[in-house]
């Protein structure tokens, strides 16, 4: 691996595979009653989040504190980062106190290349914008693999607003790079130009997304995107683009369904296909832990 | 004191002349054109052999940021620039603090500049009073005072009715309007050009029908109100399309494309350098090669670099949060050479035309060209001289320039202003023997 990640689509194939055999093994620690392990000590990570984040955020503090690594966060609204002082600045303070990786999310797209170009300690991109989020991706991939056994000729359906998520454009990338097939649908005002470049294909309607479906990703809708001409109400949102059990009839008996959370119930997805065992929200959440500790073990290592 | 040019290829839009000659200046005069001229007493020469001289560049576009954004420019260093890349003359954008809505910003924006006096400045009034849109700014009082256009450059008038009025009082006044074409509702929250590189960069994007809506607004007002039409930075194939038909059917339109339009592509901003935000943004491949083609057929009139320097502080910050601009009037005319003369898209002649010729025409200011008697504006360009961009070197304040070491061939290496050298070297007679 290089000194940083940030982004899958620069990340081959071969590189994602590490990280999801490493993954296998810390999950193997997460499922320990005594938890933590010394590989990491006297390692420190901080997390720089300029966005609110609850579950990306513990995540990543908790992967590092499972592997004995030092964790700070830093809030930005109560750092001096509210004083003014630019990204430029701020990361090479955290730099001069001897972090060894820095967890940045920002609201702003290549904010994470921007501090990776200007000091030497790993940077990992928790989301950036609506450019990537590859910690999710590689969580998604997985807990596809765990529940499938493999990701090559998969066809996987991203539902939802394509045109604002970092989500799908890291699930995109990572995707198409091991070999399965990925396909997007949603309101017509989010679906981004040239999105096909990338290797999606963009389906017309929902039984187009469903046919022939293996995993389908749902994804969160912004609540504040509703009244911005984008789509009418989120009434009619989840009537058109929701995922329940009346669709899923077309789809596979055994799709599994997958969501980054926090969940907008009724919405993008109904609480009965939440519970209806083929969704596997929560392993996600603890998948996460165990692919962001393996990141951070072979970042570190491999600096080594 | 006087100055000899020698053995240099003189290459005159103005007049038509393409001849190798010497040029004798007196003064502030170009007293005689003539090959194998003896070399006077006291005279500076210039070397000129394989050299081109032209009547001096204009660039009808440059941010001078003076008064208000000193930290950017001010019309010191900006026009000492402007010399440094070949130019004896600049008109200077309204977008300042205090905009330049009144006479008496005009005066002393043509004070400051008489005082630095590296090369002419031609001020350009706005159209609404504080860029705002709204009211008619004073542009016959600013026009009394010396604008040669107007615009509301940075800012683009929203309301169609304003706009429509703007070209009307202009057109009394005998001044073009410079339009400024982008609908800021579509453009919104954008930060490159919308495509398949925003869609992977995960920026905001800026889709082409932002600027061509209001190129074919403008082009329609322009047409029914008879009053002369300047579209700035030209960046898109359907920009240049409108325009070319609004041409043909004699609409009185001109434009101008700037040098990185012609150059660089959206590709360029993978890897998110900031200095490559600029508004409008670097569009795709085939919108390069229409607007390489408007420069061809002649849609496109003028070559002007929208020079908009901008702090260091500024731009090296998230992308979004950095400001459009490229600092470009010193690397204008080597990206013409580089991208446009070498690969054979333009003759010297079309080049050099649109870089004096055209602009100087469009403002209303009489060129008398290369010819005895005629004031002593002048370029010297060599066109195989290949040098690195070095922003350190800008004479420039802003240092924004995604041109940086690049090798690009064909650089001033002499100016001349009203007789005096700007920018370059001449020898003495008696230093040299």
């Amino acid at each position: 691996m290089g000194k940083d990640l940030l982004g899958l689509e620069h990340a081959t194939a071969e590189e994602i595979e590490g990280i999801l055999v490493t993954a296998e093994a810390m999950k193997e620690v997460l499922g320990r009653d005594i938890k933590k392990v010394p590989t990491l000590r006297g390692k420190s990570m901080v997390c720089l989040f300029y966005e609110p984040s609850t579950r990306t955020r513990t995540s990543f503090e908790l992967a590092g504190k499972y592997l004995s690594m030092d964790t700070v966060n830093i809030a930005v609204n109560t750092s001096s980062v509210a004083k003014g002082e630019c990204l430029i600045d701020t990361g090479k303070t955290i730099e001069a106190m001897g972090v060894d990786v820095v967890v940045i999310r920002h609201g702003s797209a290549g904010a994470p290349h921007f501090l990776a170009q200007n000091i030497s300690a790993a940077v990992i991109n928790a989301g950036d914008g609506q450019h990537e989020h590859p910690t999710q991706a590689l969580l998604d991939m997985f807990s596809i693999l765990e529940a499938k056994g493999r990701l090559d000729n998969l066809e996987v359906a991203v539902i939802g607003d394509i045109m604002y998520s970092r989500v799908a454009r890291s699930n995109i990338w990572g995707l198409c790079k091991m070999g399965a097939t990925v396909k997007v649908f949603g309101p017509p005002t989010l679906i981004p130009p040239d999105i096909e470049k990338m290797g999606a294909h963009v389906c017309t309607t929902f039984d187009e997304a469903l046919e022939g479906t293996d995993v389908i990703n749902v994804l969160r809708i912004q609540r504040e995107r509703q009244g911005s001409a984008l789509f009418p109400s989120l009434r009619e949102y989840a009537m058109l683009y929701g995922v329940n059990e009346k669709r899923l009839q077309k789809a596979k008996k055994d799709v599994l369904i997958l969501h980054p959370g926090p969940v907008n119930r009724g919405i993008e997805i109904s609480p009965e296909v939440m519970e209806s065992g083929r969704a596997v929200i929560t392993e996600q959440v603890t998948n996460g832990v165990a692919v962001r500790m393996a990141l951070l073990y072979l970042l570190i290592q491999g600096g080594n | 004191m006087s100055i000899l040019i020698q053995n240099g290829r003189i290459i005159d839009p103005v007049t038509g002349l393409d001849e190798k000659s010497d040029i004798l200046i007196e003064g502030d005069t170009i007293r005689k054109v003539a090959p194998n001229l003896p070399v006077p007493e006291q005279a500076e020469i210039i070397d000129a052999q394989n050299c081109i001289v032209t009547a001096g560049l204009m660039d009808m576009h440059v941010h001078l940021r003076e008064p208000g954004y000193e930290a950017q420019e001010d019309i010191e260093s900006g026009s000492l620039a402007a010399a440094h890349g070949g130019f004896t003359a600049v008109a200077c954008m309204a977008n300042t603090n205090p905009v330049v809505d009144n006479a008496a910003v005009v005066r002393a924006i043509l004070l400051r500049a008489a005082e630095a006096g590296h090369c002419r400045v031609y001020p350009i009034g706005s159209i609404t009073k504080g860029l705002e849109g709204k009211e008619l700014a004073e542009i016959g009082d600013m026009v009394e005072a010396g604008i040669k256009a107007v615009s509301d450059d940075g800012k683009p008038v929203k309301d169609s009715s304003v706009m429509r009025n703007g070209l009307l009082y202009a057109k009394a006044l005998g001044i073009p309007v410079i339009s400024h074409c982008e609908d800021s509702d579509l453009s919104t929250g954008g930060s490159m050009n919308e495509g398949y590189y925003s869609t992977a960069l995960g920026l905001r994007g800026i889709p082409a029908a932002a600027e061509e809506i209001m190129v074919a607004r403008d082009c329609i007002l322009a047409e029914a109100t008879g009053a002369k039409l300047h579209i700035a930075h030209v960046s898109t194939a359907g920009s240049v399309r409108i325009i070319r038909e609004a041409k043909a059917r004699g609409v009185c339109v001109t434009c101008e494309a700037a040098p990185h339009h012609f150059s660089l592509t959206d590709e360029n901003l993978v890897g998110y350098d900031t200095n490559l935000k600029v508004n409008p943004p670097l569009r795709s491949k085939s919108d390069v090669e229409a607007v390489i083609e408007g420069l061809q057929d002649g849609t496109i009139d003028v070559i002007a670099s929208d020079h908009a320097p901008h702090t260091r502080e500024a731009k090296e910050v998230e992308f979004d949060y950095a400001p459009f601009g490229i600092s470009g009037i010193e690397t204008e005319l080597a990206l013409v050479v580089t991208n446009l003369i070498q690969p054979g898209y333009l003759d010297w002649m079309q080049a050099l035309k649109k870089l004096s010729v055209a602009p100087a025409e469009i403002l209303g200011i009489p060129l008398s060209g290369i010819r005895e008697g005629s004031r002593a504006d002048l370029t010297v360009l060599d066109p195989n001289l290949e040098r690195k961009v070095d922003v350190n070197l800008f004479k420039s304040k802003g240092k924004n320039s995604p041109f940086n070491g690049r090798v690009l061939k064909g650089w001033a290496t002499a100016t001349i202003y009203g007789g005096k050298l700007t920018a370059g070297k001449a020898w003495n007679k008696q230093h040299k023997s």
